[in-house]
């Protein structure tokens, strides 16, 4: 085709122009959409908190103390993760933290694991899976109570050799045509509290130095707190 | 038949872009699960295509064929990036559902079909019309297929409106009397469902003895 010069320019105008308009709309639109986005995760944030907390906590959870820690070992994720603890006039309340079971049927679980203070599940949820839809999707609270069999237990009842599925001679309700993926879910919530029977006091006293920072300096600067490896 | 008549039958029935261009299959076999999930993506695709073929139009006099492409993919993306962000802001609930698919309406290939065939060529208010049609016709078939699926694989019909238009769309949903078998929501499925619909589209055209007349939008790549 033979362009001639002028029409190379026009093309090359029209070009810019259209690039320009294109990425005033997107970031127009950026503007507007970013704190709603935002406040939207905000918002379903503290409805997953609240979902995995006592009725008698839940008060005090719309303001949990963020805090980050590192625990591939029994946490399953590389990177480190967000712990919410609820504290209370000054008390740890409550626990809420991520944990995955790495031996899902098609992928690793994630769960979404709250303890009480003294170290009694309060509720677990399942907030991403790819098990199997009609078998073991019924982990998923929408679909069956399954995973409300987790509330109340604790390292201590049933002792730690029991935490495993009824088939295998333990507690745990296993699921029809799902063992592996009960069995999953049983092992990682089991290991999420083996990560807080080890680490809760660490936790909590960071969490601690954490408010009175942020009361201190007036909420800045603490934001990125150094992950601890262990 | 006024202009708007024919281009309006083109859209949703004639020449409509899934169901005899065959275009845009990946999002419409992937996200019609519920009527719900079909309906919304309809919306939002044919939002883009009447804006798309809007904005095309109004600059064919000044389009180069050498850039035409680059430039239509621009439009549709920033558009779908758009409509993106604004179903994030606005729609949350719907948007961790659907958020995946919503990007890929970029590579609805019926989009890009309609700005090069029509909107490069035709006036602007008759690009509208046909850009509306095409999605109209789209949309159509997303919730067909979707409320096929819906009520096959699991026995509800609108289940998930409300997070659509609001809470008070929660009544409306439809509990059928089985639970419905699960092959109708996974991948198969759709091809299934697809076949069906293909099927009753092809017999309603034998019938009425106006078989559906290719353009030569079906010489476009498929996706």
């Amino acid at each position: 085709m033979a362009a001639t010069e002028g029409n190379a320019l026009r093309t090359l105008l029209l070009v810019g122009v259209i690039a320009v308009g294109a990425a005033a709309l997107v970031s127009g639109s950026y503007e507007f959409s970013r704190d709603r986005i935002e406040a939207n995760r905000q918002a379903r944030l503290l409805q997953d908190l609240q979902s995995v907390l006592d009725a008698a906590v839940s008060e005090a959870a719309l303001n949990p103390t963020r805090i980050q820690a590192s625990d591939p070992e029994r946490l399953g994720y590389e990177d480190p993760v967000d712990v919410y603890i609820v504290r209370d006039e000054d008390r740890p309340r409550a626990t809420v933290f991520p944990a995955v079971a790495p031996d899902g049927y098609h992928a690793p679980i994630h769960l979404l694991i709250g303890v009480s203070a003294d170290g009694v599940v309060t509720g677990v949820r399942v907030v991403e899976h790819r098990e199997t839809p009609g078998l073991g999707d019924v982990i998923e609270i929408a679909k069956s109570d399954w995973i409300l069999q987790f509330d109340g237990r604790s390292l201590r009842s049933p002792e730690p050799p029991l935490w495993t599925l009824d088939d295998d001679g333990g507690r745990f309700d296993s699921l029809t045509g799902a063992t592996v993926t009960a069995r999953a879910v049983v092992g990682g919530v089991r290991s999420g509290l083996e990560f807080y029977e080890a680490r809760s006091a660490e936790l909590f006293a960071r969490a601690a130095d954490e408010t009175a920072d942020r009361t201190s300096e007036g909420a800045t600067g603490t934001a990125a707190e150094e992950p601890v490896d262990e | 038949m006024s202009r708007v008549r024919v281009l309006m039958l083109g859209g949703l029935w004639r020449n409509n872009p899934a169901l005899v261009q065959l275009l845009g299959l990946c999002p419409l076999l992937a996200v019609t699960t519920t009527l719900v999930n079909g309906l919304t993506l309809g919306l939002a695709t044919l939002v883009v295509v009447a804006t798309t073929n809007t904005i095309v139009s109004m600059m064919r006099r000044s389009l180069m064929p050498v850039v035409r492409i680059p430039l239509f993919v621009l439009i549709i993306a920033s558009i779908v990036t758009c409509i993106d962000l604004l179903t994030h802001a606005l729609l949350f609930d719907l948007h961790e559902i659907l958020g995946l698919f919503i990007p890929l309406i970029i590579t609805n290939c019926a989009i890009l079909a309609q700005a090069e065939t029509v909107a490069s060529r035709r006036p602007v208010a008759e690009s509208l019309v046909s850009g509306i049609a095409t999605g109209l016709g789209f949309c159509g078939v997303l919730v067909v297929l979707g409320a096929i699926r819906e009520v096959v694989g699991q026995g509800t019909l609108l289940a998930g409106f409300d997070l659509l238009v609001g809470p008070w769309a929660a009544n409306l949903r439809i509990d059928l009397p089985f639970d419905g078998m699960l092959v109708a929501v996974l991948p198969p499925g759709a091809f299934f469902g697809l076949a069906v619909v293909l099927a009753v589209r092809k017999l309603i055209a034998a019938r009425t003895g106006a078989p559906g007349r290719r353009m030569r939008t079906a010489r476009v790549r498929r996706s």
